[in-house]
């Protein structure tokens, strides 16, 4: 990214993208069991 | 803070006004604080509550998606007050490190944000539980997002009284999830945090009116002053108790609610009558208006607990 950060800004400033992205990944992960489960549970008799 | 500059937990600041833009700043940890994790565990408990007790059947699992549902449109009210209070949020002590003020999260992000959650919680509603518990959250997303937070807060020291109703629609989708319909019952669960609401944050209000005047938000005691407040605190507190107590006066639920009703309807009135009693203008003096607060909680959650464990113990 072209902006003028320090060492310490740029590292801080990409731990905090990794911690949204995990997070995005865990909210997307949840969503599919979610939408799996019911899924199952529309599908009982 | 100031506006423009952030600075991390760890001590490495931004400088986010020459930053280019599309640049987010904002960890994990400041989508959750949008969401207004407290209010959540409130709206979560009344819903839970309401479901628990309605006649009927619901699979587990389709229950939890519907409470889940209900707590991701509650943070998507949250986020979008955020996202429209920013400005008076950033005045305020209690709020000016919210992500919004202190620039972590920029207002597209939380606009964004909100609105996505809102139209995703409904819509996950409506397809796996019912589109009646979808209507009755998108209509509770709609009346504090849009007729509290832009229409009545900044411009009535009434805000409290109608913006109450936002919070008293989570037991009515609760029981709408199990049901499919909404009967008496939920309908006086509505009233009861309706009623509630005035007492627990005129309470609030009172010892944070400093920060409230600053923001320039019309709550009563600013507006009105000390003892209008706390004659208006009382008077809700006696319309509160007797409509806490009608569900078990009607024959809706049993003596365990009944009694859990009358006792913690009687120590709220005794609560609200020493506020009235209190004269006191500094926050440090107002003890009777911190207790009643802290009390207003327990009150409600002793109120839903009881109809819970009265439809579980006695039906």
């Amino acid at each position: 990214m072209n902006v003028d950060w320090t060492p310490e800004q740029t590292a801080e400033f990409n731990r905090r993208r990794r911690s949204r992205n995990l997070a995005l990944g865990l909210v997307l992960g949840a969503l599919v069991l979610i939408f799996f489960g019911v899924s199952l549970v529309k599908m009982l008799p | 803070m100031s506006v423009g500059f952030i600075t991390a937990p760890e001590g490495v600041s931004f400088d986010v006004v020459a930053a280019p833009p599309g640049v987010s700043f904002a960890d994990w940890r400041d989508y959750l604080a949008l969401l207004k994790p407290r209010v959540m565990s409130l709206v979560i408990f009344t819903a839970a509550a309401a479901l628990l007790t309605a006649p009927g059947h619901v699979h587990p699992f389709i229950g939890a998606v519907a409470i889940l549902c209900v707590a991701i449109g509650a943070g998507a009210s949250g986020a979008l007050n955020q996202w429209y209070e920013a400005d008076i949020d950033a005045l305020m002590k209690r709020t000016a490190d919210r992500p919004l003020p202190a620039g972590r999260v920029s207002p597209d992000e939380a606009l964004a944000f909100g609105v996505a959650l809102a139209v995703g919680s409904v819509a996950v509603m409506g397809l796996a539980v019912n589109w009646l518990a979808a209507g009755i959250l998108a209509g509770s997303i709609f009346f504090y997002a849009v007729i509290y937070t832009v229409w009545l807060k900044r411009r009535t020291p009434q805000n409290i009284v109608i913006g109450g109703a936002a919070g008293a629609f989570p037991p009515l989708i609760g029981w709408a999830a199990v049901t499919g319909d909404v009967t008496a019952l939920p309908w006086l669960m509505f009233a009861i945090i309706f009623l509630w609401t005035p007492p627990h944050f005129w309470s609030l209000a009172l010892f944070m009116e400093a920060d409230y005047a600053k923001a320039g938000v019309p709550m009563l005691p600013v507006v009105a002053g000390e003892a209008a407040t706390r004659r208006q605190i009382l008077l809700y507190t006696l319309l509160l108790v007797p409509v806490t107590v009608l569900p078990w006066a009607l024959g809706l639920t049993g003596w365990v609610y009944g009694s859990v009703a009358v006792v913690t309807g009687a120590i709220f009135v005794a609560r609200a009558l020493a506020v009235y009693g209190n004269t006191a203008t500094l926050a440090a003096a107002m003890v009777p208006e911190k207790r009643l607060f802290k009390y207003s909680l327990l009150h409600l959650f002793l109120v839903f607990a009881a109809l819970v464990a009265d439809h579980w113990i006695v039906a």
